[in-house]
């Protein structure tokens, strides 16, 4: 792991950061050990976000870059494209709910963060959050919502989950502007975050 | 356009272009560390009417109720709250809900002519909210998001509230009992955020000469030191035509009679004077 590449990333500087990439690929240093290096880089990002030295146009510009980095060594990458993924996850703004920033945010961070995740949108029922997860079997599911209603159908989510027999085989986090334990316990899920890091680490301990 | 709010015992407020920027004092919220939230989960109202007495103090026009709490009966609670203020204060509300029985027996209590925060362009939401004008005399605050999600282009939304407009005329709602949200997104996260609602305002001024409103501090979500974005901000949405704004009166308040005079609402600066004047008095 290179030290210097953390450290210039974990301070938000693009070009640096892109050229050191393409100098390291040219030097032949294996794509995964960049990548491991710039997902170092993101945890610091996420530190320095929640003791409140980063804002969110911080940890969206490392998004960026992070982006940018894999974008570079990925054509480099030998394996299979199976192993490229931390995981899958699941994610929707529940149904009666169309509030996407948040969510938004969410996905964009679990996606530069290697994650495989699909996005079923806003204003989405319980039947076809259950279904995408029959189909993908993700490990995580991700519910979204803001208005105070929608921790009714996020409930209900869960419930439906659960009744098709597959809450065992996934954790749920659920995110919006007033959830906190008091809402995990009534919806029935695992974990609350309350914003985008919040969500990668859940992932990060769950996977 | 002139758009009239009453309050329970009869005062009026006009918004308008040629009135100066209306100020929705967004205090009463369950969210954030104000201690709302818990005054309505005890069914305290003290802690509710002491905000509603500051927010009236420092300059605010009208007071905008949400108490959509976790957990709590907002049919309920809102009738509760409002009932409250209306005996204490003369002042007109702004119901931030859609919850329509909450609506409903809140509206039964007679409030002069209130406003109803917020309607959006799906069909289930104007359905049931809409024919609540016919009943009682009420202004609606209609934004520009439908069921797909909160359109960042200006020409989606001001499609929307084409289609908002159309709906509600069917149910005899006059344009100036119609106040248009032209939505904020942060700042923080889409760089054209401010220049996108601006120009949602203005269309939406030019097409249809409707009042426009915002919640404005949502510019700088994600954002160190949010008070310097919220007013270089809302200082331009005024210059773009806004004429109320849900806000916190007591932070906004002086750059907004700043503002008004800057946009040439303010004739030799009557108000901003005897404005500056009655604070250095307090």
């Amino acid at each position: 792991m290179n030290q210097d590449f953390v450290q210039k990333m974990a301070d938000l500087k693009e070009e640096e950061v892109l050229e050191m990439t393409k100098a390291e690929i040219e030097k032949g240093t294996d794509p995964f050990v960049i990548l491991d290096s710039a997902r170092a880089a993101m945890e610091i990002v996420g530190k320095r976000f929640e003791s409140g030295e980063y804002f969110l146009p911080d940890l969206i510009m490392a998004g960026e870059i992070l982006r940018g980095v894999s974008e570079i060594v990925k054509p480099h990458i030998k394996y299979e494209s199976g192993k490229e993924k931390m995981g899958k996850v699941v994610i929707a703004t529940v149904e009666g709910d169309i509030h996407d920033i948040g969510k938004d945010i969410v996905v964009f961070m679990l996606d530069v963060n290697g994650y495989e995740v699909y996005d079923l949108g806003v204003d989405v029922p319980a039947s076809v959050i259950v279904d995408k997860i029959k189909e993908v079997k993700p490990q995580v599911v991700g519910l979204s919502g803001f208005l105070t209603l929608a921790f009714d159908a996020m409930k209900k989510t869960v419930e439906e989950i659960k009744k098709a027999g597959l809450r065992d085989s996934v954790k749920i986090m659920i995110g919006g502007g007033q959830i906190d334990e008091k809402v995990r316990e009534y919806v029935g899920a695992d974990a609350y975050g309350k914003d985008a890091v919040a969500a990668v680490n859940l992932c990060r301990k769950w996977i | 356009m002139e758009t009239k709010v009453i309050s329970p015992k009869g005062k009026e407020v006009k918004i308008g272009d040629s009135y100066p920027t209306v100020i929705i004092g967004e205090r009463i919220n369950p969210f954030g560390k104000s201690g709302i939230k818990e005054a309505l989960e005890r069914k305290d109202i003290e802690p509710i009417l002491k905000i509603a007495e500051e927010q009236i103090s420092e300059g605010a026009d009208i007071l905008n109720v949400n108490v959509a709490a976790f957990g709590v009966d907002e049919a309920e609670l809102l009738p509760f709250v409002v009932e409250n203020l209306a005996k204490r204060f003369d002042v007109p509300l702004c119901l931030e809900s859609r919850n329509k029985e909450a609506l409903r027996r809140t509206l039964d209590i007679g409030l002069g002519k209130p406003i109803i925060n917020s309607v959006s362009g799906e069909f289930h939401v104007m359905e049931s909210l809409f024919p609540l004008a016919k009943e009682y005399n009420a202004v609606f605050v209609i934004i520009a998001s439908d069921g797909k999600g909160i359109p960042k282009e200006p020409e989606r939304r001001i499609s929307i509230v084409g289609n908002i407009l159309e709906e509600a005329s069917k149910y005899g709602i006059k344009k100036e009992d119609i106040i248009v949200d032209s939505i904020v997104e942060s700042i923080a996260l889409s760089t054209k955020a401010a220049e996108n609602t601006f120009k949602t305002m203005r269309a939406i001024k030019s097409q249809w000469d409707l009042n426009l409103i915002l919640g404005a501090s949502n510019i700088s979500f994600g954002l160190p030191m949010r008070n310097f974005i919220n007013v270089v901000f809302l200082s331009a949405a005024v210059l773009n035509g806004l004429t109320c704004v849900i806000t916190n009166a007591k932070i906004l308040k002086p750059y907004i009679m700043a503002a008004d005079l800057i946009a040439g609402k303010d004739n030799l600066a009557r108000r901003y004077t005897s404005y500056m004047k009655s604070l250095k008095t307090k």
